[in-house]
């Protein structure tokens, strides 16, 4: 028996964490979040995905690394850990998986290289079928798609949209498909992109076996709540980090504040209630793969309880750094709002609860 | 990740459940009326109207005989003699929890002062304590605290001197539980007045029926549980009662501390009273509506479920770590008391909350849901927020041991 991320995971964690943490500063996150040097966030998208973290969840006959979502997890960790300004939950996450489960033998054969080679890439936009703002959605008519997708993730150089109807039918759009029109949405969290899409009788692809089987819609969505959890848990830890190295630096009153009980015992409510989120994240991806009669609560749960852990954390590890907290100097907000995103994406905590209810047969 | 204990693990788990078919329904000839309690707290529940009627100590003597407690403790002392095996332990834990047969007796005996003999003790210490207790014939309390010691226990000033071949003692402890029923007492006295404060401290074992001890019962919030204070004047006990040297209670002490607090919210426990809570929320209604069906209820409910598997992952993890050398669990243990006994305050709040006025009813009133349990639940589980090293202090553990952060500077004597 052993509980925890393998030895390779944590190697590849502890890799993409030292990665953005070694090579990027605050002021580069900075001037990519701003948009001022596109050439640097290419960079180090190129320097992720020459680890591999696109081909981890493409299965080895299509050319992929064959590992299962707890892999992709320890790469989520880390890239929170360091706000990685790049794709990754929609792109080489839910992408790949809707495509495995729900593809044809040609759909597979034909994206999965793609996205191995890293020649096609994926936006994913998955909103409406977990919760419908502002009258969007999706209709699907045969091969022909009209509607709008909001709060599409990943989708800044993407190739192919990955969409889904309220009915959980998933279907691939071409980006240059004429009726496509992309209009960019400016969320907080300006280290990943953000888009909105309107669809006017766009050719659909879809993915046929989301057609016959639910479930499969239902399987892509946990695979990307439990990555935006591991997400929000890289973030919350480096932010924990980052208060207790400031608390022992920062004199006041002659002495460290990292000295006074009010200061510590904020670092240890910090540190405590996120302990226990690591095995939380690492059994509900475990489950995914592994024990699926238990995967979708604990998915759920995962998301929601560690959204909620994460949101606590950001608050007062910025409180511990006092007024630099605020400041766009210190660049602490990167995080905080890291976590504020990742808790809204596919269903915030009490939308996710009230489905986790369901999944138990609570609310009749 | 690998979840599996392996296939001479199912067959244990198989013996364990039979065990447990065989005793379900197991229920105790009652000798004292704290047992309802003490079953609500540790999640169990035992049914009043079965068959099968053992005495407490009868049910230990079949438990230890079967390996299901005191496993690796050796067959002289009256253990099982087995070897140590987390993991039978943990399947031994679910099992019992889930069928709801009583697991052996806890207690500062068995739980505190058996591991510090059997690590500290004298082999004639071992042969006339060890048996006794894990048999629940005889039952100790524990005297750390003081009035003017709490979290700050290594200023107690209870004193033993040692005249004439005797350890002569005088002073008070606090908050000594179950002092009233015990037939002996292990306590920190100060033997070494000249010493360094951690220094000076002796571990000293003594029998409540010597003469100049005096038991006064403190009665806390719940009513129920009740502690005491203990007066020791010119209290006469032999030398060798003493545990280890002189001047190494401190180390006796803590080497056994952190099994306390590790023990005090058993997630198996907190898993029992969860599915109890939502239990009860399928059957009560307001106006006739179920309680589970009012969504701001719900809500809470699924929260609490979230950290629950939350400390259910996590002790898996911590299970993991002990049997996989090398494995890191940073702050693993040191949060334990913390977030186990903060979680089982908030649950038992839920359920009385969910209940409203039916919530506040006690004792002996018609209406109680779950005999009261949850309002005396509630209740004393603010009293493990408080004993057993407050939360503050674990705050003050986790954030300087665990994140490596300055202890607060010493304040010189305040005037």
């Amino acid at each position: 028996m052993f509980f925890g991320l393998s030895e390779e995971q944590e190697q590849f964690h502890d890799y993409v964490k030292k990665f953005l943490t070694d090579n990027v500063t605050v002021d580069e996150i900075r001037k990519i979040a701003s948009g001022e040097d596109v050439a640097l966030q290419q960079e180090i998208y190129g320097g992720l995905i020459n680890l591999g973290i696109n081909a981890l969840l493409v299965p080895e006959e299509h050319g992929g690394l064959g590992a299962d979502l707890l892999s992709a997890v320890a790469v989520a960790q880390g890239l929170g850990a360091g706000v990685g300004p790049i794709p990754f939950a929609g792109a080489y996450v839910m992408a790949p998986i809707a495509l495995n489960l729900a593809g044809s033998e040609a759909q597979k054969k034909k994206y999965l290289s793609q996205i191995v080679s890293n020649e096609t890439k994926f936006g994913v936009g998955l909103s409406e079928y977990v919760a419908a703002r502002e009258d969007a959605g999706i209709d699907l008519s045969g091969d022909k798609a009209n509607g709008k997708a909001l709060f599409v993730i990943d989708g800044d150089e993407a190739d192919y949209f990955l969409l889904a109807n309220k009915g959980g039918v998933l279907f691939l759009v071409d980006a240059k498909d004429q009726g496509v029109e992309v209009t960019k949405l400016t969320s907080v969290d300006k280290t990943r992109s953000y888009l909105e899409l309107t669809l006017k009788n766009v050719i659909a692809e879809v993915l046929p076996e989301s057609e016959k089987n639910p479930e499969i819609a239902k399987k892509v969505l946990d695979a990307g709540r439990i990555i935006f959890a591991a997400d929000s848990l890289g973030a919350s830890e480096s932010m924990i980090e980052k208060a207790v190295s400031y608390a022992k630096e920062r004199k006041q009153f002659n002495r460290v504040i990292g000295s006074f009980q009010a200061v510590k015992h904020m670092c240890a409510e910090m540190a405590s209630d996120l302990e226990p989120c690591y095995a939380m994240l690492w059994q509900a991806a475990h489950s995914f793969d592994h024990s699926p009669e238990e995967a979708r609560l604990q998915a759920c749960q995962a998301k929601s309880h560690i959204s909620e852990v994460a949101k606590m954390v950001s608050k007062k590890a910025t409180e511990v750094h006092g007024g630099m907290g605020f400041t766009d100097l210190l660049g602490l907000h990167y995080w905080f709002k890291r976590i504020g995103l990742n808790r809204q994406l596919l269903g915030g905590p009490e939308l996710i609860r009230e489905e986790a209810a369901e999944i138990q047969g609570f609310n009749q | 990740m690998d979840l599996n204990y392996g296939a001479e693990y199912d067959d244990f788990r198989k013996d364990v459940q039979a065990f447990c078919k065989e005793y379900q329904g197991v229920s105790f000839k009652s000798e004292s009326n704290d047992n309802e309690m003490s079953d609500a707290l540790s999640g169990s529940s035992v049914n009043k109207k079965a068959a099968k009627e053992v005495t407490r100590s009868e049910w230990q003597k079949i438990l230890i005989e079967k390996g299901f407690i005191a496993r690796a403790i050796p067959k002289e002392y009256g253990g099982y003699g087995g070897e140590t095996d987390i993991i039978k332990s943990r399947i031994i834990a679910t099992e019992f929890s889930k069928a709801k047969v009583p697991g052996g007796m806890g207690g500062q005996g068995i739980d505190m002062l058996v591991p510090t003999l059997l690590e500290w003790g004298t082999e004639e210490q071992k042969q006339q304590y060890i048996r006794p207790t894990l048999h629940g014939e005889m039952i100790w309390c524990q005297g750390y605290s003081e009035p003017n010691a709490g979290s700050d226990l290594a200023s107690l000033q209870t004193k033993a001197e040692l005249i004439d071949g005797n350890w002569v003692i005088n002073g008070q402890k606090i908050w000594t539980s179950t002092a009233q029923y015990s037939q002996m007492m292990f306590c920190l006295v100060r033997t070494e007045p000249e010493a360094s404060k951690h220094a000076g401290i002796s571990f000293i074992l003594i029998p409540m029926e010597t003469p100049g001890i005096e038991i006064r019962p403190l009665v806390d919030m719940t009513l129920k549980a009740g502690f005491n204070e203990v007066f020791f004047d010119d209290v006469t006990v032999p030398e060798e009662n003493i545990v280890a040297k002189r001047g190494e209670g401190w180390s006796v002490a803590n080497s056994v501390l952190g099994h306390e607090r590790g023990s005090l919210a058993d997630p198996n426990a907190t898993m029992n009273r969860l599915n109890t809570l939502i239990n009860m929320m399928k059957e009560q209604t307001i106006d006739g509506r179920r309680l589970i069906d009012i969504p701001s209820y719900r809500d809470r409910l699924m929260q609490v479920q979230g950290k629950v598997m939350a400390s259910q992952a996590h002790s898996l993890r911590l299970l993991s770590s002990k049997i996989n050398p090398g494995q890191n669990v940073k702050l693993g243990g040191m949060i334990q008391k913390l977030v186990g006994t903060e979680l089982r305050h908030e649950l038992e709040g839920l359920a009385i909350d969910v209940l409203g006025e039916i919530g506040t009813l006690y004792e002996d009133s018609p209406y109680l849901k779950e005999d009261g349990s949850f309002q005396f639940t509630y209740m004393y589980f603010l009293g493990l927020i408080i004993g057993g090293g407050t939360n503050q202090i674990q705050k003050n553990i986790i954030s300087e041991r665990g994140l490596g952060m300055p202890k607060e500077p010493k304040v010189t004597e305040a005037s």
